[in-house]
């Protein structure tokens, strides 16, 4: 029973970090543009697809990934470009339904470029290594600490290149960021590609983990909004906190109930999260 | 223009829309009879999310909760009653979309706009996942099927045609539309709009805008159950897709296309969908979300009142 705890454990860890890239995205994009990216979801299941074309190309699992991310960056400059520029200053709802618009096109594209059948991305690494009573993929840890090198190296992005200060000042102050000769459209067209970049190579890394298709999307993006009001809306540490959290929980109960039913673990949370602390269970109570 | 003339021009537009609807289903041939009666329904459901995006300024991505769970109540009446009674069956499912309403309405309307979408997709996904999954009680994966029983009322009884289940889709949603279109013009509605225009001095003049918002979510949700309850009766079936987010997605797509605010816009572009659908699927077959996708968007960025958005003030004097 404890060999099973600390095996869903380590799945739990492996997964709570890939949402924690999504989510991550989803919140950095909201916290400077107040713009909730419905399409993010299919930003990383494209992400996937791009991962299976480019390996299917190159051959090389890692140039696949860097692929991913760079292909779902452009995509998302030109999304954020062509349909969220114009509506700068408008009513933060018609962002909601702009970006549900283009969700729509994106889910679609992929069922008409690649197919209803779900494909699958070989593991890049082979090894496994002795976990109790498996054989546990080393692949999965590997795909744990990249995300982890991922998130590191955007906290260390924000924290001191130029382009993290614009993104921090323009995240404070739209108007005074401006005034201070930030580029502020340039700087909300960047964050959107980054997020969109971190979401494609979450998804290009779990393409071995389960199957691609183009239902990938929803599935994640449901899971990534709990978690981003679960951390606190525009909260990147709090929004990776509660990926992990929320990974975990329904990592252990999945060990007594199926999977399908464990995802109500996470509506729960949801739930008690409202009730208790609306704004995010990972800020410090608002004054 | 003056009231007089604007309330003239509406209300003679109301009648011939209402008179076009009711011979419909004598002169279309049976595709398009079907197709009317559907739209009816669908556009009953766009009405009621239209309380909630057009007039109180938020977005619920979870009408498919509602739709569902009103859907789901007839069917289990229907087949658990005996003998089935279609009015106590239409009690059940308009009581478990009041039910459900109440919970989600609760719930959603802690947080402000935009948390309100993701919250009401969250529970519609939970409904979703629990009548997937509970087999004994909603049959799964392959849903309810029913036999539709007469129509018995005051001793009057009536097995439904087609053509008169056609009308009694019209009245419903005539007389649903006339008290929702009461309902936004109430002191109610005004507070509603009022929250739409400027939440923070809503509350500042003293209204409690939460309490506002939970009715208007409780209502909304039960004119979803009602056109779920049509639907089911319409079908003879409940099925776990009409649970699924794609209804929700479909209601948002038929407001904003029609043109949110106006009540009857919704039911437009519910026709206006169906139709694209139609017109669509024989150059893109099933991938005909695409270029409704992208209508979608660009109605969104071009066009944010929808197409009846020139005739609001008429539609809502």
């Amino acid at each position: 029973m404890l060999e099973q705890v600390a095996v869903q454990l380590l799945n739990g860890l492996v997964n709570g970090m890939i949402l924690a890239l999504v989510a991550s995205g989803l919140t950095l994009i909201f916290g400077i543009m107040d713009v909730v990216n419905f399409a993010h979801g299919e930003l990383y299941m494209l992400g996937a697809y791009v991962g299976t074309t480019t390996l299917a190309v190159t051959g090389s699992f890692w140039l696949a990934l860097v692929g991913a991310a760079v292909a779902i960056f452009w995509l998302g400059v030109a999304v954020q470009i062509v349909a969220l520029r114009p509506l700068l200053g408008r009513d933060p709802l018609t962002t909601i339904l702009a970006t549900f618009g283009v969700s729509l096109v994106l889910q679609n594209y992929a069922l008409w470029q690649y197919g209803p059948v779900a494909r699958r991305i070989p593991e890049p690494v082979a090894g496994h290594f002795r976990l109790f009573y498996l054989d546990y993929p080393w692949y999965r840890v590997i795909v744990a600490a990249l995300a982890a090198a991922v998130l590191a190296a955007l906290w260390l992005f924000l924290a001191h290149a130029t382009w993290g200060v614009w993104i921090r000042a323009v995240t404070q102050d739209r108007v005074m960021a401006a005034a201070m000769g930030i580029p502020v459209p340039r700087v909300h067209t960047v964050v959107f590609g980054l997020g969109a970049a971190m979401a494609g190579a979450s998804g290009c890394l779990s393409g071995p983990l389960v199957g691609v298709d183009q239902t990938l999307g929803l599935g994640i993006i449901l899971r990534a909004f709990i978690v981003v009001v679960v951390g606190g809306m525009g909260n990147l540490l709090g929004s990776v906190l509660a990926a992990v959290f929320i990974s975990l929980l329904e990592a252990l109960a999945s060990l007594w109930v199926s999977p399908a039913q464990a995802v109500i673990v996470s509506f729960v949370l949801l739930i008690v999260t409202l009730l208790a602390r609306p704004t995010g269970l990972f800020v410090p109570t608002p004054k | 223009m003056t009231r007089g003339r604007l309330a003239r021009g509406y209300w003679t537009g109301f009648g011939l829309a209402l008179a076009a609807l009711a011979v419909a289903p004598l002169v279309l041939p049976e595709f398009w009879r079907r197709f009317a009666t559907e739209i009816l329904i669908w556009g009953l459901l766009a009405m009621s999310s239209d309380l909630l995006l057009g007039y109180t300024g938020i977005v619920s991505f979870g009408h498919s909760a509602f739709f569902g769970v009103g859907m789901y109540g007839t069917a289990m009446a229907l087949l658990r009653l005996h003998p089935p009674s279609l009015a106590l069956a239409t009690a059940a499912g308009l009581a478990g979309a009041a039910l459900v309403a109440a919970v989600v309405a609760y719930f959603s309307t802690r947080l402000r706009d935009i948390y309100f979408a993701i919250t009401t997709l969250v529970f519609s996904q939970i409904f979703y996942v629990v009548i997937f999954t509970w087999t004994e009680v909603t049959g799964g994966e392959n849903g309810l099927a029913f036999r539709l029983p007469p129509l018995a009322l005051f001793g009057w009884t009536h097995r439904f045609t087609p053509t008169t289940l056609h009308w009694f889709v019209l009245g419903v949603v005539t007389l649903s539309y006339l008290v929702l279109r009461r309902v936004t013009q109430s002191p109610f509605g005004m507070v509603l709009q009022s929250i739409r225009e400027n939440e923070p001095r809503t509350l500042a003049i003293g209204y409690d805008v939460k309490r506002y918002k939970v009715v208007a979510v409780m209502l909304s949700g039960l004119f979803a159950g009602l056109a779920g309850v049509l639907y089911a009766v319409q079908n003879r079936f409940a099925a776990p897709n009409f649970v699924f987010f794609d209804v929700s997605a479909n209601v948002v797509i038929f407001n904003v296309l029609g043109g949110v605010g106006t009540l009857v816009g919704p039911v437009l572009g519910a026709a206006v969908f169906f139709l694209l659908r139609e017109i669509l699927s024989r150059y893109f077959t099933e991938y005909y979300l695409i270029p409704v996708g992208l209508i979608f968007t660009l109605t969104v960025i071009f066009l944010p009142q929808g197409l009846l958005g020139v005739l609001r003030r008429t539609l809502n004097q």
